[in-house]
């Protein structure tokens, strides 16, 4: 579009979502019971909470995929964030089985077992009647044993794969965003500092920034978990680590674009303070490209939860994430596929919705 | 120009001498633990105080650190100082940590010049293509390849291609492909296969998109109007015009790429047990082997800052606009 | 050669060079189709130069596009025909086009700069054009492109061969792509505001160069601008569009001294000509905005801004068609009561108002310097111990304004008026001399050390309007902010009342109070900006170029706004321009200044009036004005502007002074010589010299304005 005036009234989406009271009520609502019913599940406790955490969540849901309706590209990559993120936060209410309780179908699946490895060993074993009629029947998708059926099959020692990964999906989503939130705080503060203040201060952040970025991601992530031990607060570190660099360079070179405008010295002009002008006249115009790129990181950073699971230096079990999933999957890995294909699979679709929520958000804030 | 490769190379110093204080200051200040990591958990404190003695460890740290450097002149040590090729030993294999380390970091190199290779033809192709006519079907194609390869991690995707082409196979089946790279029989070829291909397909989605980006941007540029309106036929606009200033970003981005490489090579490493330096890092890392933590992150930093410097004089080189000024 | 491509192309020589019939344009977007040009019709003869003159907005830059048929993805011609020498150029093939493009139709574009491939040489830019369309080998093309490169008067053409567009100026990027235009001999060369982001002194050299090489080289204009000055300096026919429409088309004369159409009209009444004046002959707005193209009325799209609007005929939704004005049907408009309409009673009324009353001194500047240091921390610079250099962005700056007096400065890019616009407001402080605001010293204390009302009492309007407000808060807020912040009020029912009370001054409505600043117009924003600027009751407010970012229409409403509020408070101006007519209109004081000093200053009568001082009389002459009647004396200045970094030796003016000195201005600083009370010069000219000036401007006899 050549002509200037048709865009001139055109608002910015990434303004347009943010800054539509219901969608900012909905999202203040739906944060607020979503920490309330994280910490409710974990003193175990009322569900009429939770319930309420998820219904907020349904209104957010609809009402942001109705916001980005302009992109296939987002509504998809959306539907794909929210469908984990539901299924997480209703995890409590679902009729999910204990995701660290050993299943009697075990036995079955130990028996089965026992006939692939003889197998193994001698392929031209003759095989009983009951015996084939074992080997025939599914081992993982719509696995029954004794009347009960496993939707998804169960994992080596006999625990429920689709419980473990809906659990595991809460685990997952809660460290990555509670991370990638850490990282954010710490680089975009470091970079509105830079950016703006400028002199040494810029260089002196920029120069520690460097360093860090010096470090590949995975040799940093392995150093600090093994000095500092598996758990969920240092994944935290070590993602804040890994990331904030990042950050704050992006922030920084938004600044240094912000405040050139006239507004920022119309700030001056009156004698704002530098933090005022930093946090109030900078920071929410350079929400837009934030955003974008907050998506992409949360993706990142599930990546790297996950592969530092699968690495084993991830949340510790016994409680189900995706990472340590994968972790204990990859050991069985050759006899039981299901185990870390379905995990896997989880992990890409996830990372893929974020992807894609990313490329839809940037797409339409650079049509507007 | 020289001055700022200079300048640039001087930083890069710094920056090093900085990581290697840093990485002393975590693994060596604490010198009973060393101890401790290279007698193994069931020595003594005298054994360890002897060990400790007999190894310069009670002199003072900022001496043992310059030690450690290898610029105090006969200093007795564990090491004779890095800047000698000196990392001390493996405490796990108990040789020399240098006598494997060049080795395993060849490995790598093959591994990683494997990838390049392919990835930055395939990727350069797709993001040119991509980015040349946006919005066309082309474009959008490439675009959903790229970002569905980028989603998916590299052991999600080792897994997947493991399981295709290593677990499910009949044993006999022409495309079975083994599901480990550690050379037990003497090198072979297959074994690179299934490594190289899952570093190729995750790493080219994000130089296949960067590549889009910019080729899109350089093609809704004043000049690309210019040279369409003055008659240039479109393929002297793509060859002449447009790729030289579209390939200015990608190009930083592929060397920095050596990084994420770097990142991604030790997943990889790890999942098909390939003898490569990411793996030595993953192991030693978990069995807390000091000395070799110590001189696989330095060269890992080593790597990623020269890379970095060759992406600056890269971008300085191809950029006219900051070339001469 | 071109007969040969005319017989290709199947072009009939005899046929007009370019006509379009009903021409319709669309750009498509997620609202569905926006027409942005309807109904255009315009024929080019040969050596003919036509201008299109219109607002932002108004489909001028679309039409050129296309012409060269280069619409973008969401872009399509709608409806009717491009003819290029009777052959309709929608129905070209992509390989005729490109035949067509760069050699016998060529463009010249806005932003040169950003027009030039950044990462290759202007020689091998330029010889692409010869090498594809003519076939010739890389030296003849060489030739041919030197030959050119002087031909547009560039200096060292050789060097510029060599060089990359950014080691150029952008009067030098301009004339490069002007040369790369011409350089296949084109039938038709379309100019889009091609002096639009020049300085005004290097605009005229281009304006020039353009007049002299189209009838050189015998090739047909079309000149879009939205500056009708520059159109009357350039072309014979113009072509007035309005919202995608043409609403009045006719000979440049025809249009300028008997335009019937309102639209024009308002158009002229809104630009400061020389005669207007604030005070007996004020500048009449055009009323509202121009729609959106979503939004346009039914009938006349102009109707709703119209004063002679008629109910039930103007806004009659049948297709409105062009009437002739005269027998020939050479001039013609778009408007149903054009002959309804007393055009004598449209034009600007003399109306007596008061002067303002210029009252006691307020700010007095006394000899302010402001020097920036850079640091150079190259090697080369560290071996030969000249680690830092000074920047003289302001030496020696002198002047005093009263109360309720408007004080205009006046310079282009670089001369140093943003400097002392900073230094003012407290961004930087002065490296010598004293700036008194009332009995304080402000020359040394930065922003963040004066007291609320101190910074109340000097504020500023900023120059875009698309940056002068925060877009991430409402209008309210922002005002409600500075507010509060010069402890004008701080009870939140007072503050709003406040608030509520400024979007009136500047005669916004009240509901404007909760809006996005993304919500407003450009004029809207500016006004805002100036009710920011007022909230504090200040003494004095700079105002940096308000309205140049503007168009033209909405330009002299917010002026007159100003200069309302202004009379109202006794506010004292400094009206930063570097257009000359608006400041002759409403200034009281000028000073000119030039790379870092001022150069002359007095009031406004004798500083447009002989004797001036050799940059002010170039500035005067270089200055386009929309007036038929007004005779110029020519002074085309030569050379680029110097860099502050290295300014010349002896006078800052002296590399390109016409009047120049050998021996003595590029040696010796030049005194400062008082030619009348209050009326000063910096320049070696001999006292009869001065004597000796002639008026730049002169009206023609008869003028009755």
């Amino acid at each position: 579009m050549s002509e200037a005036t048709l865009q001139t009234r055109e608002a910015p989406f990434i303004t347009r979502l943010f800054t539509f009271r219901e969608t900012r009520a909905a999202m203040a609502w739906s944060i607020g019971l979503y920490a309330l019913a994280a910490i409710a599940s974990g003193l175990g406790a009322p569900l009429f909470v939770q319930a309420i955490a998820c219904a907020a969540l349904v209104f957010f849901a609809l009402n942001a995929l109705w916001s980005v309706r302009e992109s296939s590209i987002a509504v998809i990559g959306l539907a794909l964030v929210l469908f984990w993120v539901l299924l997480a936060t209703a995890a409590p209410l679902l009729p999910l089985r204990d995701p660290t309780a050993v299943s009697p179908a075990f036995k079955g699946l130990s028996e089965v077992l026992q006939i692939k490895t003889l197998l193994t060993y001698a392929p031209d074993m003759k095989l009983t009647e009951a015996q084939s009629a074992l080997l025939e029947k599914p081992t993982w998708f719509g696995y029954s044993y004794e009347g009960e059926t496993y939707t998804l099959g169960i994992d080596h020692k006999g625990r429920d794969i689709l419980s473990r990964l809906i659990w595991g999906a809460q685990r997952v989503l809660v460290w990555a965003s509670l991370a990638t939130a850490t990282a954010y705080i710490v680089g975009m503060l470091f970079g509105v500092m830079a950016g703006y203040l400028g002199g040494w201060v810029d260089e002196v952040i920029s120069f520690v920034a460097n360093i860090m970025l010096s470090f590949p991601v995975m040799v940093l992530y392995i150093i600090i978990i093994t000095q500092l031990g598996a758990s969920g607060v240092n994944v935290i570190i070590a993602v804040t680590f890994a990331s904030a660099p990042g950050i704050m360079r992006i922030v920084r070179g938004l600044v240094l674009d912000l405040k050139t405008r006239d507004y920022i010295a119309a700030a001056q002009t009156r004698g704002e303070s530098a933090w005022y002008i930093m946090l109030f006249e900078l920071l929410p115009n350079a929400r837009g490209p934030l955003i974008v790129d907050a998506c992409l990181r949360l993706g990142y950073t599930t990546i790297a939860i996950a592969t530092l699971g699968f690495l084993g230096l991830g949340l510790p079990p016994p409680e189900p994430d995706w990472g340590s999933m994968l972790a204990e999957a990859r050991a069985k890995g050759a006899t039981f596929h299901h185990m870390i294909i379905i995990p896997a699979a989880a992990l890409s679709s996830l990372i893929l919705g974020f992807n894609l929520m990313a490329d839809g958000l940037r797409e339409i804030s650079l049509r507007d | 120009m020289l001055v700022m490769i200079g300048r640039r190379l001087l930083s890069m110093v710094l920056i090093m001498l900085i990581i290697s204080a840093v990485l002393f200051a975590i693994f060596e200040t604490d010198k009973l633990n060393v101890a401790g990591k290279v007698l193994g958990p069931y020595s003594s404190q005298t054994q360890r105080e002897i060990w400790l003695e007999k190894n310069g460890y009670n002199e003072p740290v900022v001496e043992r650190y310059f030690a450690w450097l290898g610029v105090v002149p006969n200093f007795e040590g564990a090491y004779a100082g890095i800047l000698q090729g000196d990392f001390g030993d493996s405490i796990e294999k108990k040789v020399p940590v240098s006598e494997y380390l060049w080795p395993r970091l060849a490995n790598t190199g093959i591994l990683a010049g494997l990838t390049f290779a392919f990835m930055i033809p395939i990727a350069l192709f797709l993001g040119v293509i991509a980015g040349m006519r946006e919005g066309s079907a082309l474009d959008r194609g490439a675009s959903i390849f790229s970002v569905l390869t980028t989603s998916v991690p590299e052991f999600a995707m080792a897994t997947f291609l493991a399981v295709i082409f290593a677990y499910s196979p009949s044993p006999d089946a022409w495309y079975r492909l083994p599901s480990t790279s550690s050379f037990i029989n003497g090198f072979a070829w297959n074994e690179l296969i299934l490594p190289v291909a899952v570093l190729v397909i995750y790493d080219m989605g994000y130089v296949a998109r960067m590549t889009r980006a910019s080729m899109a941007e350089v093609m809704q540029s004043n000049y690309i109007r210019t040279a369409i309106l003055k008659g240039v036929p479109f393929r002297t606009v793509i060859w002449r015009h447009a790729l030289r200033n579209a390939l200015i970003a990608p190009f930083t981005v592929i060397v920095l790429q050596l990084n994420w490489l770097l990142s991604g090579v030790i997943v990889v490493e790890v999942f098909f047990e390939y003898k490569g330096f990411g793996k030595m890092l993953y192991d030693a890392a978990v069995f807390q082997d000091i000395y070799v933590i110590e001189a696989c992150t330095l060269v890992a930093v080593a790597v990623a800052v020269l890379s970095q410097l060759i992406s600056d004089i890269g971008y300085t080189y191809l950029n006219p606009r900051i070339r001469f000024t | 050669m071109d007969a040969a491509l005319f017989d290709k192309l199947g072009l009939d020589p005899k046929a007009p060079v370019l006509q379009c019939e009903d021409l319709c344009i669309s750009y498509y977007t997620r609202a569905g189709e926006i027409p942005a040009v309807m109904d255009f019709n315009l024929t080019v003869g040969a050596n003919e130069a036509i201008g299109l003159v219109g607002e932002s907005g108004c489909g001028k830059s679309t039409v050129a596009l296309a012409i060269m048929q280069y619409m973008g993805k969401n872009g399509a011609i709608t409806g009717g025909a491009v003819r290029f020498f009777g052959r309709d150029m929608t129905s070209m093939s992509e390989l005729e086009l490109r035949a067509l493009r760069g050699s016998l139709i060529s463009m010249v574009y806005q932003e040169p700069m950003s027009s030039l491939n950044p990462a290759m040489k202007i020689g091998a830019q330029l010889c692409e054009v010869p090498m594809i369309h003519e076939g010739l080998s890389r030296d003849q093309a060489k030739e041919r492109v030197l030959e050119m490169l002087a031909a547009v008067r560039l200096p060292d053409p050789k060097r510029i061969f060599n060089a990359y567009p950014h080691q150029i100026s952008g009067g030098q990027q301009q004339r490069v792509v002007i040369a790369m235009a011409l350089l296949s001999g084109p039938k038709l060369m379309l100019l889009d505001e091609p002096t639009t982001a020049l300085d005004v002194t290097v605009e005229a050299g281009i304006v020039e160069l353009i007049k002299d090489i189209a009838k050189e080289f015998g090739t047909s204009l079309i000149y879009i601008s939205h500056n009708l000055g520059l159109i009357l300096n350039t072309c014979d026919k113009i072509s007035v569009l309005y919202s995608g429409k043409t609403v009045e088309h006719g000979s440049v004369r025809d249009v300028f001294d008997e335009m019937r159409h309102p639209y024009t009209r308002g158009l002229f009444n809104s630009i400061p000509l020389p005669g207007a004046d604030k005070n007996a002959r004020p500048l009449i707005p055009i009323k509202g905005q121009m729609p959106l193209p979503t939004e346009r009325p039914a009938g006349c799209t102009f109707g709703p801004r119209c004063d002679y609007f008629e109910e039930g005929l103007c806004n009659d939704p049948a297709p409105l068609k062009v009437s002739p004005v005269d027998a020939k049907g050479s001039h013609v408009v778009r408007c149903r009561r054009w002959d309804a309409i007393d055009w004598e009673a449209a034009r600007p009324r003399r109306r007596q108002a008061e002067p303002p009353k210029i009252g006691a001194q307020v700010l007095e500047i006394d000899h302010m310097k402001k020097y920036y240091e850079i640091k150079d921390r190259s090697l080369m610079a560290l071996i030969r111990g000249k680690a830092s250099r000074y920047v003289k962005a302001n030496e020696d700056i002198d002047f005093d304004a009263h109360a309720g007096e408007t004080v205009a400065i006046v310079g282009e890019s670089g001369c140093g008026k943003s400097t002392l616009a900073k230094v003012l407001l407290g961004l930087e402080t002065a490296t010598e001399g004293r700036v008194m605001l009332g009995d304080l010293d402000i020359s040394n204390i930065p922003v963040r050390r004066r007291a609320p009302n101190e910074i109340g009492a000097l504020q500023i309007i900023f120059q875009n309007p698309f940056e002068t407000l925060n877009p991430a808060h409402t209008v309210g807020s922002q005002i409600a902010r500075v507010i509060r912040k010069f402890g004008v009020a701080s009870d939140p029912e007072e503050v709003r009342e406040r608030v509520l009370k400024l979007l009136d001054t500047v005669r916004l409505p009240r509901e404007f109070y909760e809006r996005k600043p993304r919500q407003l117009s450009g004029g809207q924003k500016q006004r805002v900006g100036i009710a920011r600027a007022f909230a504090g009751e200040p003494k004095v407010v700079v105002a940096d170029e308000p309205v140049s970012a503007l168009d033209v229409s909405v330009q002299a409403a917010v002026t007159q706004l100003l200069m309302d509020i202004q009379r109202e408070q006794k506010t004292t101006v400094l009206f930063i321009s570097h257009d000359l007519s608006v400041v002759r209109y409403l200034a009281d004081r000028v000073v000119v200044m030039y790379l870092g000093h001022i150069v002359e200053q007095g009031s406004v009568e004798q500083v447009y009036a002989p004797p001036y001082h050799p940059y002010t009389e170039a500035l005067l002459s270089a200055v386009p004005i929309a007036d038929t009647s007004v005779k110029k004396r020519r002074i085309v200045l030569e050379g680029e502007l110097p860099s502050a970094l290295n300014p010349p030796k002896g006078c800052p003016f002296c590399t390109r002074c016409p009047r120049v000195i050998a021996g003595l201005c590029d040696v010796e600083e030049p005194p400062l010589k008082t030619l009348a009370d209050g009326h000063q010069v910096l320049c070696h000219l001999e006292d009869q010299v001065f004597e000796e000036m002639e008026p730049v401007i002169a009206l023609a006899e008869g003028y009755s304005g």
